[in-house]
């Protein structure tokens, strides 16, 4: 499977190497370069530079042909746009977006957008963890 | 007329202070707190606190009941979330975005912003309109009906130098509106002939374009 992931923070380059293992191809873009470094030097795939909203920028990733895109920027914003982008422009099939505002993760669910909210699995998490006595 | 503005930026602000006077209800939304104090200090009551594209923002400002939407950040994505939540959240009835990157129109026009402007593009055009030489440039879309107005500078080389209008073979739908000659304001008719150099003002769909470059061959 090909598989653009946009973000290179710890989700994106623990997605990114957790693929490369599985034998997938991944590119992973990250618009600031020292981000790269959180992925393992055994990286076989592609390392893009650039802004993820930007269309140049996704077909150097190789958008026009992935399976797949994430969105794990920091930006739920960012991460909106360029999955929409994915997915009506590149016509990709496979779009996941993390959100980390509630609110508005329920707002792009009901949109069709296929959506993580970390911040609801998180607490949820928490609680069950508070829970045991 | 009720309008929530995105953005407290120069945009936002003139904006505000525009439909205000044009007598409007109007609410603007600035999520920085030392920007919004400044712009309350001009706008008063008008300006609100707050992140546009959050939903807890936009139902304290009513949005529900909102006619127009108007997102004008700096940021396309952030205009772009505003008028997505406002539209599906509280189905507000139209919304406007304001377009940095004019590549991102067919996206937001596929996502159902109902109106994003383009500085960038409504600039370009200008310019280029402005420059020397042969050109054929896209001066504004009137979206409603469907039509382009076109600037083109005939060439020294065109096809239909010499010719009066109505010996030109205009493409279906075309209507030459306008030709700037020199210092000269000319409202064409039939017998009106074509030099070079002239500058021609066309209005007609997309798709008469290409035909009309061709006749005058225009750039």
């Amino acid at each position: 499977m090909k598989v653009v992931i946009l973000g290179c923070g710890r989700v994106g380059a623990t997605l990114a190497t957790q693929l490369d293992k599985a034998g997938h191809h991944v590119a992973v873009i990250d618009n600031n370069h020292d981000a790269f470094q959180r992925l393992e030097p055994t990286f076989r795939g592609e390392k893009v530079m650039g802004n993820g909203v930007e269309h140049q920028v996704l077909k150097r990733a190789g958008i026009e042909t992935a399976d797949a895109f994430a969105a794990v920027t920091n930006g739920d914003n960012r991460n909106i746009m360029a999955s929409q982008i994915a997915k009506e422009i590149f016509q990709v099939k496979k779009v996941v977006c993390r959100i980390y505002d509630p609110l508005r993760q329920n707002t792009y669910d009901e949109i069709g957008l296929e959506t993580i909210c970390p911040t609801v699995v998180g607490a949820d998490m928490l609680f069950q963890a508070l829970s045991i006595k | 007329m009720y309008i929530i503005i995105g953005g407290g930026g120069d945009v936002g602000y003139y904006l505000t202070s525009n439909l205000l006077s044009h007598g409007h209800e109007v609410l603007l939304l600035e999520k920085n707190s030392a920007r919004q104090q400044a712009l309350s200090e001009e706008l008063g009551q008008a300006v609100l606190r707050g992140d546009a594209c959050e939903a807890r923002t936009l139902e304290e400002a009513g949005a529900q009941r909102a006619d127009v939407i108007i997102a004008v950040t700096g940021e396309d994505e952030d205009n772009l979330v505003i008028c997505q939540v406002a539209k599906q959240r509280f189905h507000v009835a139209r919304t406007i975005a304001r377009l940095n990157n004019p590549k991102n129109e067919v996206l937001f026009q596929k996502l159902g912003i109902d109106v994003s402007i383009s500085p960038t593009k409504s600039i370009l055009s200008l310019i280029e309109s402005e420059l020397p030489g042969p050109h054929f440039v896209n001066i504004m879309t009137l979206k409603k009906a469907g039509l382009e107005i076109v600037q083109l500078s005939v060439p020294s080389v065109s096809p239909v130098i010499g010719k009066h209008l109505n010996q030109i073979n205009l493409p279906r739908r075309c209507t030459l509106a306008l030709i700037i000659r020199g210092d000269e304001t000319i409202f064409p008719s039939g017998e009106t002939p074509v030099m070079a150099n002239d500058e021609v003002y066309a209005l007609l769909t997309r798709e008469s374009e290409e035909e009309l470059r061709r006749t005058f061959g225009a750039a």
